[in-house]
């Protein structure tokens, strides 16, 4: 999904910073951005568990972005998450510590600017817990919280902050599992969405409408019901 | 998963990879045993069974990443599961078309280049691998040899044309053709029969594009009764002045898309109604030079998605030859004689002239080319036949990305370049890599 946004924002004539813990193996998407849209793409050895060289990190950007987009999550097992919690506080860590930290980190260095636009993606799964994935929602559900307080903090000073709940996505995440085709949306189809709303402005969105109603009828369901279905 | 190609017979069972990184595909190369061979797949757009295996058919769609351009020369370097509607949306904006396209513009260039497909210019720029400069391709050894004129050159002859069957086709580096507007200049000549519409390739060889709608119906005195499309690509200072100051804007076409399987009917009632209303239309206005934006010129049928299933679930299959110049005028007869008679064809056929061409193992040759679609049932099947012993005594030959029921004998015998084919692939223990349901059909 990252890759769909950095394509929508370069095809407007955004240049682009990809920072990833792999960069080199953004190299071919690099070009790929470059020859399709004639932007400059810059490649970013970035890890976001590495939170004590956040600053140093943002310092080293070329430019300070206008906009920064954080894609960064982990969906993991929730099977394996009940038992392992090593592998439990890794999807902690990649879907709130991570994203939440560089965001504050870049969200300081845009206050001061008093500019800038951060979109953080977060998920439909941070809406409600469900026993199916709770350790991925719940930590969604922090960053969710996370952004809104930022957004609310930035408010008066010239930075908005963008929260986007993907539903289901077609993406490696979520490759070879069963997505219903009437909610499941395509990158490409998502990052219009996150681009739209982003020229509006938009505070929180779903990358595809229907899930609003969805995440609507989910979230009123009295919990001593909610708590006996399963879905 | 079920897979087939565009004319969805046949139908197999297919274990399909998806790799998105170069290691990944070499991985899934290395995997590969003669008992479990793989085969490269694009688009899917061949008709038949060219881009199925069983065991491994690997999807390089994933691989679609343009990785330079070369302003000076017109030189774009990109992964093989680019697709030419994707070359075109980038840089018709800047000035440059495709060099060589079929007639959808839904292709990987790894598929253009592997069945070296050609277009309405081949008269006079011959097939895509023209524009190629060079290709990477990888077999299980995990190396990857870069191939062009001067390196690796069997390797390049050999996969130009060479369906897949000598490896993958990682990145290629081809060349972009200068145009000045997004639009073509076309001409419509109505020929009331084979000999006019035959003349009529003749006398415009110098024309860019050319190509026939054929009205497979008509028999006797008005057989093979056509209308030759003449095109060239419309100069800034040729087109509307309203449009100058933006020539490479067109209007964007309305996507329709075939929501049922339709009766096999369908597409007759369809096809009859438009051929008629254009011959008159162009025969009243005699041959008057229209403007076109360049999707609706190559592309008419890429506006109707999966067009294909207008010919219900049993699906369909397409006859595609080539007929040496000297016999083509009484070749083509026969099998428009034999068409007509049948009534089975699809109504409309597509006939080309094609230049002279020199090649390992493509497709063209030097005469004309004949293709049109038939439903997939037996009566149809059987008509084929007769339609491949045509060919055979003429001297034609047979195009592997349309084909899903040739058989291995006739294919043998109208072909003698499948001995060196098949001696090459043995020679590189490439028939124990890759093999297509197709390949191991006729033997390849
Ligand atoms: C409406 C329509 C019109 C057409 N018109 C024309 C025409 O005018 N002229 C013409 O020549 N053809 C025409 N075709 C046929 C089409 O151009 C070819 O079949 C083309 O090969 C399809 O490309 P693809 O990417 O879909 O490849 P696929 O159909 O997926 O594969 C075709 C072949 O290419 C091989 N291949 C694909 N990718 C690779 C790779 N990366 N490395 C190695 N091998 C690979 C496959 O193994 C297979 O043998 C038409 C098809 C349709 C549906
Ligand atoms: N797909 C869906 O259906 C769906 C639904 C709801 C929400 N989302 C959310 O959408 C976002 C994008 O996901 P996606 O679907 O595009 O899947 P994805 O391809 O797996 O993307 C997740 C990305 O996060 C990166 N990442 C993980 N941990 C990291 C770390 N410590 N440091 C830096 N990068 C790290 C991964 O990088 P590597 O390449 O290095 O592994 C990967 O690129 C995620 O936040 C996901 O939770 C997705």
């Amino acid at each position: 999904m990252g890759l769909a946004i950095a394509h929508r924002f370069a095809k407007e004539g955004f240049d682009v910073q990809l920072a990833a813990r792999r960069p080199e193996d953004l190299e071919r998407a690099r070009a790929d951005l470059e020859v399709r849209y004639n932007v400059t793409v810059t490649l970013h050895a970035f890890d976001a568990l590495a939170f004590h060289a956040h600053e140093a990190f943002v310092a080293s950007l070329p430019k300070l972005p206008y906009v920064a987009v954080c894609v960064v999550g982990l969906l993991g097992d929730q099977r394996t998450n009940e038992t392992d919690l090593e592998a439990a506080v890794g999807v902690m860590r990649a879907n709130f510590e991570g994203p939440a930290t560089i965001l504050g980190v870049i969200a300081n260095a845009f206050e001061v600017r008093r500019a800038g636009t951060i979109i953080g993606v977060s998920s439909v799964a941070g809406d409600r817990g469900r026993a199916t994935n709770y350790v991925y929602g719940s930590a969604k559900a922090g960053f969710t919280a996370f952004l809104s307080g930022l957004r609310n903090r930035l408010a008066k000073t010239g930075v908005h902050v963008m929260t986007v709940k993907p539903g289901f996505v077609a993406t490696r995440m979520t490759e070879g599992m069963k997505l219903p085709p009437a909610l499941t949306a395509t990158p490409e189809a998502a990052a219009d969405r996150i681009f739209a709303a982003y020229e509006k402005g938009a505070n929180v969105i779903y990358t595809k409408p229907i899930w609003r109603l969805v995440m609507g009828v989910i979230g009123s369901i009295p919990e001593g019901i909610f708590k006996k279905l399963k879905i | 998963m079920r897979l087939s190609g565009w004319g969805r017979f046949p139908v197999a069972d297919c274990n399909v990879l998806r790799p998105r990184t170069q290691s990944d595909l070499l991985a899934a190369l290395a995997k590969t045993t003669a008992n479990a061979p793989a085969i490269a797949r694009g688009l899917g757009r061949s008709y038949g069974d060219s881009a199925l295996n069983t065991h491994a058919t690997v999807s390089m769609t994933a691989f679609a990443h343009m990785l330079s351009f070369d302003a000076q020369r017109g030189l774009l370097v990109a992964e093989s599961g680019v697709t030419l509607a994707d070359v075109i949306s980038v840089f018709l904006p800047r000035g440059w078309f495709v060099s060589v396209t079929p007639g959808t513009k839904f292709v990987t260039l790894g598929g253009a280049i592997a069945a070296d497909v050609h277009g309405k210019n081949h008269h006079k720029d011959g097939s895509f691998g023209g524009c190629v400069e060079w290709i990477d391709v990888v077999g299980r050894d995990g190396v990857i040899r870069r191939c062009s004129r001067a390196e690796n050159a069997d390797l390049f002859a050999w996969t130009l044309g060479g369906m897949g069957l000598t490896g993958v086709i990682l990145r290629a580096a081809i060349r972009l053709r200068r145009v000045e507007s997004g639009w073509l200049r076309q001409r419509s000549i109505p020929a009331p029969n084979l000999a006019a519409a035959m003349s009529a390739f003749e006398d415009n060889a110098e024309s860019t594009y050319s190509v026939a709608w054929i009205d497979c119906l008509a028999s006797g005195a008005n057989l093979g009764r056509s209308i030759v499309l003449l095109g060239e690509h419309a100069l800034a200072d040729e087109l509307d002045v309203a449009r100058r100051p933006a020539p490479f804007v067109t209007p964007a076409r309305r996507a329709l898309i075939t929501p049922f399987d339709a009766p096999g009917w369908a597409l007759n009632q369809w096809t009859v109604g438009a051929f008629n209303a254009l011959y008159w239309l162009k025969g009243s206005r005699g041959g008057r030079e229209t403007l076109v934006d360049w999707d609706s010129y190559f592309y008419p049928l890429d506006s109707i998605h999966q067009w294909n299933r207008i010919y219900g679930k049993r699906g369909f299959a397409q006859f595609q030859c080539v007929l040496p110049l000297a016999a083509s005028r009484t070749g083509l007869e026969e099998l428009l004689a034999v068409i007509s008679a049948s009534g089975h064809g699809s109504f409309l056929a597509v006939l080309k002239r094609m230049g002279a061409q020199d090649s390992r193992f493509s497709f063209p040759m030097e005469g004309y080319t004949l293709a049109l679609d038939f439903p997939a049932h037996p009566k149809a099947l059987a008509l084929m036949e007769r339609l491949d012993a045509i060919t055979l005594a003429h001297g034609g030959r047979f195009y592997l990305a349309k084909d899903s029921r040739l058989s291995r004998a006739i294919f043998e015998m109208s072909d003698p370049r499948v001995a060196d084919f098949r001696a090459m692939r043995s020679e590189h223990g490439l028939d124990q890599t890759f093999t297509s349901i197709q390949s191991e059909r006729l033997g390849l």
